[in-house]
């Protein structure tokens, strides 16, 4: 066992790990922080991406030991300081952009380094960057128009609301 | 009328806890005290178990007990739901399914022991120093061959690999063949229903958890039915009374069918907890849900449509070898046949339908209901039937249908079930519209000039939700009733907590439900709860599934709420000193009908619960109802799709270029969430159609058993679906009028893309009658190629 340290949204913690230890499990089990999931062993499902040091990471696809110092952010860390949903969180509640919520999290996180990297994406854009995320439920419509919205785009015009 | 009742798209409140990541799912639960299990399974397909010693696997570290099949004699097999009886009046042939593997296995996957310890990580590697000799024996995987003379036998015990031979209507059967060999023309066609891995984004994962003081059992579960599982698994399996066993399915992550049923992981882990005195906990991984979950589809149909001169439909018959993998799964042998066969009218008239199911063991994973279950296989043959002999013919498709369009109902098809309600020709009307099919001609031209081929596929499907009228599956073989419950409690302060026996794992009942009840008494939605998902504070239920939550469990909350509302009048009417008859409540105020004497809701609720000036004589205090709703019959949604597709002449990748659905759900609680279904349905349709396959090699090996190999949807895969429910008849039968939505979308899309793909080759000249799905870039090619 060894010990880690990381500030993770906002808060400096620590704890002890295996060598193999994931990021995420750490995550989940270290820090109680359920909020980033496990959708597949294989890193491909974006189930799990988190930010660290302002990059969207697959959190399964790293040790927690690879982010000793790092700053993360997960899910929990997304709301406004007062607690409300941010933009992006708001913009997927007023568009349906989630079912089920099991990809919520992971799509919450690469929509908001997309947004970063590019404020004003394109549809295409979009579905291109969330190559990464699956969902099984929404068949992405809601979800590229939340985005879509969060980044100030009329989503009016975009069949069926 | 309260903001936000029957008919707004109230946005959803669990919306909340799951865009912050405080979703309460199965994994984030941790009971204090948990061990963990890994299983053992079986690598291959079919082998009988020579040696199985876990000696030194008990001495790993941190390693508490080893379990195989010889710790669970005396424990019951994996229960099947629903006996289907064969064409000639015999019982499906029926093996044993045990927890964990007796002697034989017979699929990889199969779980042959498992193993409890302190840590995940020691469990997987003590179930690794496990030492298993397993002879091989040769595997059964493609069904025609597992039905053969002297092909090797999945079950040593049974008389053949062939659960049953299913004939339905079996008295049509030669008017069916006289009917076909007269016509004026039949088309044939032969097709393959893709198997596929239903995929929920959240694994299962099963906590059992025992409490020795008490002597009760819980099991956290992933289940889109947690009664179920605890019928199941207590009365079938472990002998446990429903008393002293709990089953819990909080947050689910989808299902889409593949959490309804009862799975050995969760009978091994409400098993191992007593006997090791720990909570134990599996969560699994997605390589072993591609192993584990029941899998869908896998279909191998031959059917030909037998039309008059004018195109009229004049008998259908179908031949279908449907796979039930190695053990018969919870519903499994009802998806093929009754799920199935009763859908194959569509929404034609066609006098005279036989429909013959082979039900086939092989050594794959089980097969099971997946979003649909059923019902796509029945609309996709008849919908691709239709096209080739409208090609055939020299019909327009459209025409082609509507001619032979029900137009009256009631309609009682020639397979067994009674349409109550529908208008296809309005759906239709409504699809050309959205489709914009009259500008097809101009934008083929735009694809031909950037040198790609364009095709537009549109079909119709009619599904039957709602599941089920009990009386009547009750003959067909179900070993359930398929009613649901609710109970409606009324707070003393005037809020109320429904609590259902359906369960949402992303269908937004937490917000539907509360629309409904509060536009019944006329009070804010948010003064209205949901609780589901745990056998001990729901009333029996049978869960969700066959799009039945709002059809059938919202009927019980309108029943149950409808209760509650002729005992608050009585209160009222004692209250106001009024005759009952005179109460009207409007707004959340009862008023004496035609004076201005009211009381409000709250003050009501209050009397029911401060009985001081209150009818004690006549009435009992307190304002809590319980209604058990077991429909008429099922509802049936229907509707037309379109697809638009371009097709890479060079490659054969198709690219879906718009897709349109035009659907008649009835009534429509929440238009929202009805298109989001309708989204989620044609995401799953077109992964269907294009994408996703799952596929055994020679050996049993699953070859796509991960995302890398299995290809789900992507964002970048499909476009923007235009969708549509404003041609409504609503059901007849049921007090909300509304019919389901939840399997509309996966049913009906892949004709629509097979036609659309098969319209662009025709149109640019290659014989090509059909491809079989997924239409993968290298299947187009080489159809192209060949016509
Ligand atoms: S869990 Fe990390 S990509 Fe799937
Ligand atoms: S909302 Fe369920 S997987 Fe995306």
């Amino acid at each position: 066992m060894t010990k880690v340290s990381m500030t993770v949204n906002g808060k400096a913690v620590s704890g002890e790990v295996e060598g193999r230890t994931l990021l995420v499990d750490f995550l989940r089990q270290g820090l109680g922080l359920t909020g980033t999931h496990v959708g597949c062993d294989t890193s491909q499902c974006g189930a799990c991406v988190v930010h660290v040091d302002g990059k969207a990471v697959k959190s399964c696809t790293m040790f927690a030991l690879e982010a000793e110092g790092a700053h993360v952010t997960t899910i929990e860390g997304m709301a406004n300081p007062d607690g409300s949903l941010s933009t992006l969180q708001q913009a997927f509640q007023d568009h349906h952009g989630l079912q089920c919520g099991f990809c919520t999290p992971g799509m919450i996180m690469s929509a908001a380094a997309l947004l970063a990297e590019n404020p004003r994406p394109s549809e295409a854009e979009i579905r291109e960057y969330l190559e990464g995320n699956l969902c099984r439920c929404t068949g992405y419509h809601n979800i590229v128009k939340a985005i879509m919205a969060a980044s100030g785009q009329d989503v009016s015009s975009i069949a069926a609301e | 009328m309260p903001d936000g009742g029957i008919g707004a798209s109230s946005k959803r409140r669990e919306d909340v806890r799951f865009l912050t990541g405080k979703g309460n799912y199965t994994d984030d639960i941790n009971i204090h005290g948990q061990a963990y299990v890994h299983f053992l399974r079986s690598d291959v397909a079919h082998g009988r178990i020579r040696r199985l010693d876990t000696a030194e696997a008990e001495k790993m570290p941190g390693v508490l007990r080893i379990f195989t099949a010889a710790d669970f004699e005396g424990v019951g097999g994996i229960p099947c739901g629903w006996q289907v009886t064969d064409r000639h009046g015999n019982p499906m042939q029926e093996p044993k399914h045990p927890v964990l593997a007796e002697g034989k296995v017979r699929y990889v996957g199969e779980m042959i022991a498992g193993v409890v310890a302190e840590t995940p990580a020691q469990a997987r590697d003590a179930a690794e120093a496990i030492v298993v000799d397993i002879e091989e024996l040769p595997a059964v995987i493609d069904m025609k061959e597992a039905v053969k003379d002297g092909a090797p036998k999945v079950h040593d015990e049974l008389e053949s690999n062939l659960c049953y031979d299913w004939g339905f209507v079996e008295e049509n059967r030669e008017a069916v063949d006289e009917a076909i060999r007269n016509a004026h023309h039949v088309t044939t066609l032969e097709l393959v229903n893709n198997r596929l891995v239903a995929n929920p984004m959240e694994p299962r994962v099963a906590i059992g958890v025992y409490d020795r003081a008490s002597d009760e059992h819980t099991l956290y579960t992933t289940s889109q039915n947690p009664h179920v599982i605890r019928l199941l698994m207590g009365a079938f399996v472990l002998g446990i009374p429903e008393h002293k066993l709990r089953v819990i399915s909080p947050d689910v992550g989808g299902g889409f069918g593949s959490k309804i049923f009862h799975y050995a992981e969760e009978a091994f882990c409400t098993f191992a907890a007593k006997a090791v005195g720990r909570p134990v906990k599996w969560t699994c991984s997605r390589s072993e849900a591609f192993i584990s979950d029941a899998q869908g589809r896998d279909h191998v149909t031959k059917i030909e449509l037998a039309l008059d001169e004018e195109g009229h439909f004049l008998a259908i018959r179908t031949d279908t070898y449907a796979n039930m993998g190695a053990y018969l799964s919870t519903f499994a042998p009802s998806v093929p046949t009754w799920l199935h066969g009763t859908l194959m009218a569509g929404n034609y008239k066609t006098p005279l339908i036989y429909v013959n199911v082979k039900a086939v063991f092989t050594n794959t994973v089980p097969v099971d209901a997946y979003r649909g279950a059923g019902r796509p296989e029945a609309s996709f043959q008849l919908e691709r039937v239709i096209d080739k002999a409208a090609r055939e013919m020299g019909i327009d498709p459209v025409e082609l249908r509507r001619r032979n369009f029900i137009t009256e109902f009631p309609y009682a098809t020639p397979v067994a079930v009674e349409y109550d309600t529908g208008d296809y020709n309005a759906t239709m009307d409504k699809l050309l519209e959205m489709a914009d099919v009259a500008g097809f001609e101009k934008r083929l031209e735009e694809s031909r000039k950037r040198g790609k081929l364009r095709g537009l596929g549109i079909n119709c499907y009619i599904e039957a939700c709602g599941i089920a009228p009990s009386s009547l599956v009750g003959q067909l073989g179900a070993r359930a009733g398929l009613y649901e419950s609710a109970t409606v409690r009324v707070n003393a302060t005037g809020g109320l907590v429904i609590m259902t026996g359906s369960h949402s794992h992303g269908q937004g009942h937490e917000t539907a439900f509360p629309q409904v009840v509060a536009d019944m008494i006329g009070i804010d939605p948010s003064m209205v709860e949901v609780v589901h998902g745990d056998t001990a504070n729901t009333p029996m239920g049978m869960g969700t599934y066959g799009s039945r939550s709002l059809a059938v469990g919202g009927s019980a909350i309108v029943r149950a709420t409808e209760k509650i509302i002729a005992k608050a009048k009585k209160i009222a009417a004692h209250l106001l000193e009024a005759s009952e008859a005179d109460i009207e409540l409007k707004d959340g105020q009862f008023t004496v009908a035609g004076t201005d004497k009211s009381v409000a809701w709250g003050d009501v609720t209050l009397a029911a619960y401060v009985p001081h000036n209150y009818p004690l004589e006549d009435l009992e205090p307190g304002l809590e109802e319980t209604a058990f709703y077991d429909p008429s019959n099922f509802t049936y949604p229907a509707g037309a799709y379109a697809c638009e597709v371009e097709v890479d002449p060079d490659t054969g990748k198709v690219e879906i270029v718009s897709f349109c659905a035009a659907d008649d759900f009835g009534n429509v609680v929440n238009p929202m969430i009805v298109d989001g279904q309708v989204h989620g349905g044609l995401g799953q349709g077109i992964g269907q159609a294009l994408l996703e396959h799952a596929v055994y090699d020679e050996n049993g090996q699953l070859l796509t058993g991960s995302f890398m190999d299995y290809a789900m949807p992507r964002a970048s895969d499909v476009p923007f679906y235009k969708v549509d429910h404003s041609c409504q008849t609503p059901c007849t039968h049921n007090p909300l009028g509304v019919k389901g939505c939840g399997e509309a979308g996966a049913i009906g899309s892949p004709p629509a893309v097979v036609n659309a793909v098969v319209d662009a080759l025709q149109r640019a000249g290659h014989d090509v009658t059909h491809i079989d799905m997924p239409l993968t870039p290298s299947r187009v090619w080489a159809a192209m190629q060949q016509g």
